[in-house]
């Protein structure tokens, strides 16, 4: 029954034997020690569980582990390679998680944005960011830090 | 005072870097390794029944099953101010979903699976699903013990009703008040119920290692009470407080649902029988909702008395709090709320009666804003009717009647400071609500409104914090104390309080999330009221540091301690120019003296702080006499917002909110908590629409696809967070706490600015699109 699979994670081939019903969320975290995703709802309305799949952000929580046979996740383990990216810079400089909950997810959602539209506007962060919940902030700050990448990208 | 260096900057959250990268542990992301057990919970399908058999023979039996335990296996009443619950039911439910009996197994699955293999016969006893039908002559007891319940001497629990307390006010001549006003309104409103929803659901993981000591790790906002509490709860196993400890890593918020104890006692509880083992008890989304605390539903009928001028003559109001099956921390919103249901408003007439009612709802208890949000939905929705009824403007209503420092508040005692004017004028100059405007859109119209708000902490009158500081040898501090930093930035606020006093940049210090074996008292991070009673004890601390630092100088050298004073780490002395001696070194290997011996030793400053003047003692009768409440924040809000008339959507196109902390420590993070806490009010008035099932009291809605929390969609346009500052005599640096305030008088506000947009007054909350959409084709001019 057990499936064995390999994927690369955060840029690490990894290898995991999993059951076909397992979770991504739960392989990711309790197989392979992964914590930056988060466990909010189970069922797609959340957004803290989210990681992205080949650049794509996804729930991880509704994926099933042997789906990711042969592609690549990446986790917020695996956006700061040494130092933390101009994004993560943005948000601590603005303070903008409050309990850092949603952060892992919201993180990977921004990034995802950032890649594919360097130069979003308010409207575009709010839309995209709209399936990540987060109860504490309000989401301005969160809305400004990653404004903020671009208008230091607009001046170089 | 000198001029502040760091109390009033804004460094970043200094644990904000481990939240952005991953770093920042949660108790679900701490590894217990292959011995880790999962609990799963059996709960009522009845709202309310007599249990009548359980049979666990073949859960027992389940290969990985480690144990399956039902109420009789914790026969042991617990509860923070009324024993009132169980660890798993008795003889009795009181709601669907009370938790009945737990399965603890190798792995969730199994768990699951077992669980389902439990039988429980059970005698359905008719509900009382409304707090009304709770309260008539005729009606099912749900505790019909009541009279027998330990609890704290400021509640008075009615026996042989559902009344669990009735918090009475009398003050003044209310029939001379009413007869002396000119216009007098009676009507009443109504508070639906709401859920906190943090991101991280509730969680707990316990274990009794082979010595006999119980560990928790909790994702909480009271370690030191639950310490407290489990140790009671389960004295009768033989622990004592020293072998019991809680762990709290950062938690993913609270809003007050992690306050106190829930479902962390049965982590504590399930450890000790499969001792050696952890136990994980993890909520699921639809857990979080009904089986922790939810905000209590409230019926309030109000009346109150104005003359022509404005002045409020009387004021009456009987508000019957839904509380649910239990009230052992739910009471003490219904009394705090009480205490002080006027409103920031100083009324020589007075009648108030609060009820906390039994039903066979799910529980309910603290919520962000404590009671206060409810109370003064109705307040100041009718405040703002008065006004318009004798033709004054709402904001001249407001700035005319707003409680002023010194006035008697409703118990007696008098306001401290705090500029309620100031916040309304601000708010008021922002959003000019005198002026109209009118929409491009023809379908659309637009409204102004505002509202104040005031809110105490509600706290035990010898609620106390203490705070260890403990220098390092590179001169560097890390700081212990048990506050919970939920996101509000506690961590860092307390780091700027000890660098003020000891000049040691905030970068150089540590306060990290509570361990109670490791890190002093703390009664709860509750009640706004941790910047202010942490933040006392903090300072103390780095006091009696400074002190042990002059000290420890003097005796190595010549100068007297008066003499010395602390400036870029070191210590100076104003009688010498030339002298500066670095902490770095000293403050852990004491000072070399030329004979090679030394003088000092590591340097731990220790501070704590209690609000000695409080005291709930008062006549039960009237609740005039004592000090119940230490102090009050005062706060306003005003906004605009726009209505589209088709389809009743509701869009905030701007808003001011203005607090009086007193001092802000960290303006930003205060910004922040208006911004946050602002959302989270204006869901309560226009999203959030929790539904039951009206013949089972079983939620319908426990999801985020039903039960809508707001998006980033969701946010005003503009949001204009306003400071202002009269300082506290008893704050650190000045401050109070205003954690909670931002919600408070949003709703009340949406109200009053859908009057003034579209001429309909909304008496209930949620006040969702299709409700607006439904009054407005109605042609309706009141909503209840
Ligand atoms: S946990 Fe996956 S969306 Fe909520
Ligand atoms: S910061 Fe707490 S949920 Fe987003």
């Amino acid at each position: 029954m057990k499936k064995t699979i390999t994927f690369t994670l955060n840029g690490e081939k990894r290898t995991v034997d999993v059951e076909p019903a397992e979770i991504l969320l739960d392989v990711l975290r309790d197989k392979l020690g992964t914590k930056g995703p988060k466990y909010g709802c189970g069922r797609g309305d959340c957004g803290t569980c989210t990681v992205l799949l080949d650049g794509k952000s996804v729930r991880s929580c509704l994926m099933l582990a042997v789906e990711v046979d042969g592609r690549k996740v990446e986790t917020v383990e695996g956006l700061s390679r040494g130092k933390p990216s101009p994004l993560q810079e943005a948000f601590i400089a603005h303070s903008s998680f409050q309990c850092g909950f949603c952060a892992p997810g919201i993180l990977m959602t921004a990034t995802e944005l950032l890649r594919k539209n360097p130069r979003p506007t308010r409207g575009d962060v709010q839309e995209a960011i709209s399936g990540n919940l987060c109860r504490c902030t309000g989401y301005e700050p969160i809305i400004k830090a990653v404004l903020s990448v671009t208008k230091k990208k607009n001046k170089k | 005072m000198q001029s502040l260096k760091v109390v009033g900057t804004s460094p970043p959250r200094i644990d904000e870097r481990e939240k952005v990268t991953g770093a920042a542990q949660f108790v679900d992301d701490i590894e217990f390794g292959p011995n880790l057990l999962h609990a799963e919970i059996v709960e009522s399908p009845h709202p309310h029944a007599l249990i009548e058999k359980i049979d666990v023979s073949e859960a027992r039996k389940l290969p990985g099953v480690m144990a399956v335990v039902t109420g009789k296996d914790f026969p042991y009443k617990y509860g923070l101010y009324m024993k009132d619950r169980y660890i798993l039911a008795q003889d009795r439910v009181r709601f669907v979903g009370e938790q009945v009996a737990g399965v603890i197994a190798r792995d969730a699955r199994t768990a699951r699976r077992a669980a389902k293999l439990i039988k429980i016969k059970y005698k359905p006893i008719k509900p009382v699903l409304d707090q009304m039908a709770a309260v008539r002559k005729q009606t099912v007891l749900i505790h019909p013990d009541l009279g027998e319940y330990p609890h704290v001497p400021w509640f008075f629990p009615q026996a042989g009703t559902n009344i669990a307390h009735w918090r009475k006010i009398r003050k003044g001549d209310l029939a001379a008040g009413f007869k002396a006003a000119d216009v007098v309104l009676e009507d009443t409103y109504h508070i639906s119920r709401y859920a906190h929803c943090c991101m991280e659901t509730h969680i707990a993981v316990g274990q009794v290692d082979r010595s006999g000591r119980l560990t928790v790790w909790a994702s909480s906002q009271s370690p030191h009470t639950q310490r407290n509490l489990f140790a009671e709860a389960l004295s009768p196993l033989g622990f004592a407080h020293k072998d019991v400890r809680v762990i709290t890593p950062h938690i993913g918020g609270g809003f007050g649902g992690k306050a106190g104890v829930t479902m962390e006692i049965l982590a504590a509880a399930f450890a000790t029988v499969v001792k050696g083992h952890p136990v994980k008890v993890r909520w699921r989304r639809d857990q979080e909702f009904y089986n922790t605390y939810m905000r209590q539903a409230v019926v309030s009928k109000l009346k109150i008395g104005v003359k022509k001028d404005g002045t409020i003559t009387g004021f009456e109001m009987a508000n019957y709090w839904d509380a649910g099956p239990f009230v052992e921390y739910g009471a003490n919103v219904v009394n705090s709320s009480g205490l002080s249901a006027t409103g920031p408003y100083s009324i020589p007439n007075i009648k108030i009666d609060s009820y906390c009612i039994y039903t066979n709802l799910p529980a309910a208890g603290p919520y962000r804003g404590f009671g206060y949000s409810e109370m003064l939905f109705g307040v100041e929705s009718h405040m703002d009717r008065l006004a318009r009824k004798i033709g004054m403007s709402p904001v001249e209503f407001r700035r005319k009647n707003g409680i002023r420092r010194g006035q008697s508040l409703t118990y007696g005692a008098g306001m401290n400071e705090g500029d309620l004017q100031q916040c309304v004028e601000k708010v008021a100059k922002i959003i000019r609500p005198e002026k109209k405007e009118v929409s491009k859109n023809p379908d659309k119209v637009i409204g102004k409104g505002m509202a104040v708000c005031w809110k105490g902490p509600a706290m035990p009158p010898n609620a106390s914090s203490a705070a260890f500081l403990k220098f390092n040898e590179d001169g560097s501090l890390n700081i212990l104390i048990s506050g919970i930093d939920m996101g509000q930035g506690l961590l860092t606020v307390m780091a700027q309080i000890a660098s003020e006093v000891l000049t040691v940049p905030v970068s150089k210090i540590r306060v990290e999330m509570p361990d109670t074996d490791r890190n002093p008292y703390e009664w709860q991070t509750v009640a706004s009221h941790v910047t202010w009673s942490c933040g006392n004890a903090v300072r103390r601390a780095a006091l009696d540091a400074r002190e042990q630092i002059f000290e420890t100088i003097s005796r190595a050298y010549k100068y007297t301690p008066e003499s010395l004073y602390l400036e870029e780490e070191q210590v100076k002395c104003h009688a010498d120019p030339t002298f500066a001696v670095p902490l770095k070194g000293f403050v852990i290997d004491g000072i070399m003296l030329e004979d090679g011996t030394f003088r000092g030793g590591p340097i731990v400053g220790r501070g704590m702080f209690m609000p000695e003047f409080m005291s709930t003692k008062c006549d039960p009768a009237t609740s005039q006499g004592g000090h119940p409440n230490p102090h009050y924040t005062l706060g306003a809000a005003a906004l605009t917002l726009e209505v589209d008339k088709q389809t009743g959507k509701v869009r905030v196109l701007k808003v001011a909110e203005a607090l009086d902390c007193g001092k802000a420590i960290n303006p930003e993070m205060v910004r922040q908590q208006i911004t946050g806490g602002f959302l989270q009010g204006l869901a309560t008035a226009l999203y959030e629409d929790m539904r039951f099932d009206p013949k089972t009291g079983r939620i319908l809605n426990p999801n985020f696809t039903d039960y809508k929390i707001p998006t980033a969609l969701d946010i005003p346009d503009e949001i204009i967070p306003v400071i202002v500052e009269s300082p506290q005599h008893d704050g650190p640096f000045g401050a109070r706490g205003i954690g909670e305030h931002p919600m408070i008088p949003v709703a009340p506000a949406v109200a009053n600015a859908l009057y003034d947009a579209i001429g309909i007054r909304f008496k209930s909350i949620p006040i969702t699109a299709e409700k607006v959409a439904m009054a407005i084709k109605s042609g309706k001019k009141e909503v209840d």
